[in-house]
């Protein structure tokens, strides 16, 4: 009898032990800026991670989920690798996830296919980057998901002649071709496109040459922060607008920099799949979880990438744990309501299928700020640039 | 005729932002002979100055010269604790120690006031565009040409026509002589350092529609600080100021005609500019 009992405790120990085994800790590395010029990306990861994580606790199905933060700095390839190669190998983090920039992805891309890491990209926007390796998913945009949708309303609204004018470098040239393409087969005219040095400080000529062409519309890409500023006091200040010349773009009036563009920015057409504006209970809980937080900064499209990839994070990892070709199975086709609309996770393209909004930019009549206002959903579509 | 009144009105325009914000430095590397890399450091101190001020209610033309003398009261004491042991140490000294001080600076406005943009709101009478007749332009934009013209002007004049100008090119030319005829070289390098760093201060919080301040100002600019002064020569203001309008002018001519050659162009020209006359376009050869 005696001898019964200890066996039966020590049975029941070893079954807790093996619990406890099984509630395991997977570890997530998120690489991105927390320093230098870019830093806000890596605040508003870091930001949404602890919003979902005091909305929805820090376990998935029978696992305890880890973060562990990586600072890249800014464009910069080789420090992205060889920090994933430390996270891969050192801390053993089964799932990867951050990249803001498209070098910066490109460059894990031979190690996750190794390893065998799911690694959820939250910005990146080139469509190319998650041919480079199976297990890239992307809870962010692409630029062509973006631009494409606004040459189709431009073209809805009457539009018919448009000047582009991008910024010259990958991302600016994918939304010229994206504009393009889908402008030119809905029978519109681009009279010209201008592909503006990065280094810009001054755009009176370029925007002084399209006021003189005067087309219907004119078509942006820009970098965000001082370039996007410089640009639309520009296009307001040399009278484009009053000359009839509408402003066509899309992250260009994004929430960090809008209330510094001021009553410039007013009137301004965009196409863009967040606005910290829309109106869901959803959004509104997920402003008031990272407002909940200590210096809470600005939520925008970064934010809300970063807060669709840490839910699917915890759906992979509550469906296959630390095995990764089985999570990346589990995600493709998941869908999901986020703060910016319904959400479906393409299983070719593993970019998410999501609403393109036309929005306008107006002051909150109650808070008396800047913000986006979403007038209606103009497209629901995945990454229009994966086939070309 | 349109496009050549277009290049020209722009051109002017935005050499004359170029000058404003490069002035400060001309004063400081050019006539002082430091290597002073922390230039766009007091530009942006003056710019997110303006911009609290902004936020505090301070109209801007109260703003703008409280700025300024912000600005100074800051850099006085660097000049006094950091600049004065570092005048006579080598190049390489010096740009170590003043970029390390660009870095505390763009830490200490970042800790501050956070890195998105500062603007700093314009008075009504800026904002309106101004009909030229056959185009409009910002009158914010009219004003920088003033202003600009207005501090070559006051530079020239205080430089060549007071004794405090008389005294500052004795000291600067060879400073034990100076002070060994009695002029107060410590003050006098003091008062001109300040002068740089107000000139700095002006120019971003002029030039912030165009170059718009935030923390990472003093890097992300500093290259086109430098090559004012570089191609302008060391040591004249009036050189600085020919060559901020020359690369102007050829800047916005590249953009008008060919868009994305407008980077390169402007390089290749000072790359061109500086291979023939390495001393600038009015520096003197270093003896």
């Amino acid at each position: 009898m005696k001898l019964a009992l200890t066996a039966a405790l020590g049975v029941t120990l070893w079954v807790a032990g093996l619990g406890a085994a099984v509630a395991d800790t997977i570890k997530v590395g998120v690489i991105a800026p927390f320093s230098g010029p870019f830093a806000l990306y890596g605040t508003q990861y870091q930001q949404a991670i602890e919003a979902y994580r005091a909305q929805h606790g820090s376990s998935a199905g029978a696992h305890e989920i880890e973060f562990i933060y990586k600072d890249s700095g800014g464009v910069n390839p080789d420090l992205a690798r060889s920090l994933a190669q430390e996270l891969l190998i050192r801390d053993r983090v089964d799932y990867l996830a951050g990249f803001t920039f498209t070098p910066n992805a490109l460059a894990v891309a031979p190690l996750i296919s190794q390893s065998e890491t799911p690694t959820v990209i939250f910005n990146a926007a080139t469509s190319s980057i998650n041919r480079d390796s199976e297990f890239f998913l992307r809870t962010s945009f692409t630029l062509w998901q973006v631009s494409a949708p606004l040459a189709d309303w431009a073209y809805d609204q009457g539009i018919r002649t448009v000047i582009t004018t991008v910024a010259d470098y990958g991302p600016g040239i994918d939304a010229e071709t994206g504009f393009k393409q889908t402008f030119e087969a809905r029978g519109g005219t681009i009279v010209d496109s201008v592909r503006m040095p990065l280094a810009t400080t001054d755009f009176t000529p370029f925007l002084q040459s399209v006021r003189e062409a005067d087309p219907d519309a004119v078509f942006v890409f820009v970098p965000g922060g001082p370039t996007t500023f410089a640009y639309t006091k520009t296009y307001n200040e040399n009278g484009l607008r009053e000359a009839g010349i509408e402003f066509l773009g899309t992250a260009e009036t994004e929430e960090s920099n809008l209330q510094s563009l001021g009553d410039a920015a007013i009137g301004l057409n965009t196409a863009y799949h967040y606005s910290a504006a829309h109106d869901s209970e959803l959004n509104r809980d997920f402003l008031a979880a990272v407002a909940a937080l200590d210096n809470p900064a600005p939520v925008n499209w970064a934010s809300v990438g970063a807060y669709d990839g840490v839910h699917l994070i915890y759906h992979m990892v509550a469906a296959a744990g630390s095995d990764g070709p089985a999570a990346v199975a589990a995600a493709k086709g998941l869908e999901w309501e986020s703060p910016r609309g319904p959400l479906v996770m393409d299983p070719d393209a593993r970019t998410v299928v999501q609403n393109v909004y036309h929005r306008v930019v107006e002051r909150n009549p109650e808070t008396g700020l800047l913000q986006n206002t979403e007038t209606g959903v103009i497209a629901t579509v995945g990454d229009l640039g994966w086939d070309r | 005729m349109g496009l050549v009144l277009n290049i020209a009105i722009d051109g002017l325009a935005y050499g004359m932002i170029l000058f404003m914000i490069a002035v400060g430095l001309s004063v400081t590397m050019g006539l002082m002979r430091v290597v002073n890399l922390a230039h766009g450091g007091f530009a942006l101190i003056g710019g997110a100055l303006a911009h609290w001020l902004g936020d505090l209610g301070v109209g801007f033309w109260a703003a703008l010269p409280l700025a300024i003398l912000g600005t100074i009261a800051i850099a006085l004491p660097l000049e006094r604790l950091l600049y004065r042991r570092i005048y006579d140490l080598g190049e390489l000294q010096q740009v170590l120690a003043t970029i390390g001080l660009t870095f505390l600076m763009i830490a200490s406005v970042n800790w501050w006031q956070g890195s998105a943009l500062l603007t700093i709101p314009m008075p009504e009478l800026l904002r309106q565009p101004v009909d030229l007749g056959f185009r409009t332009l910002p009158a914010h934009r009219i004003a920088v040409i003033g202003l600009g013209f207005a501090v070559i002007l006051g530079l020239w004049g205080l430089l060549d026509r007071t004794r405090f100008g008389v005294r500052l090119r004795a000291a600067v030319d060879n400073r034990a002589i100076a002070s060994a005829h009695g002029i107060d070289t410590d003050r006098i390098y003091m008062i001109t350092f300040g002068l740089g760093a107000a000139l700095a201060a002006l120019g971003g919080i002029m030039g912030a529609e165009l170059l718009p301040i935030e923390a990472y100002y003093p890097l992300r600019y500093m290259v086109l600080f430098l090559i004012v002064v570089a191609v302008g020569g060391m040591g004249s203001i009036l050189g600085s100021f020919l060559a901020a309008i020359g690369l102007g002018m050829v800047e916005t001519a590249a953009r008008y005609i060919v868009p994305e050659l407008a980077t390169v162009g402007f390089f290749v020209l000072v790359i061109a500019l500086l291979a023939l006359r390495p001393q600038g376009l009015l520096g003197r050869v270093q003896p």
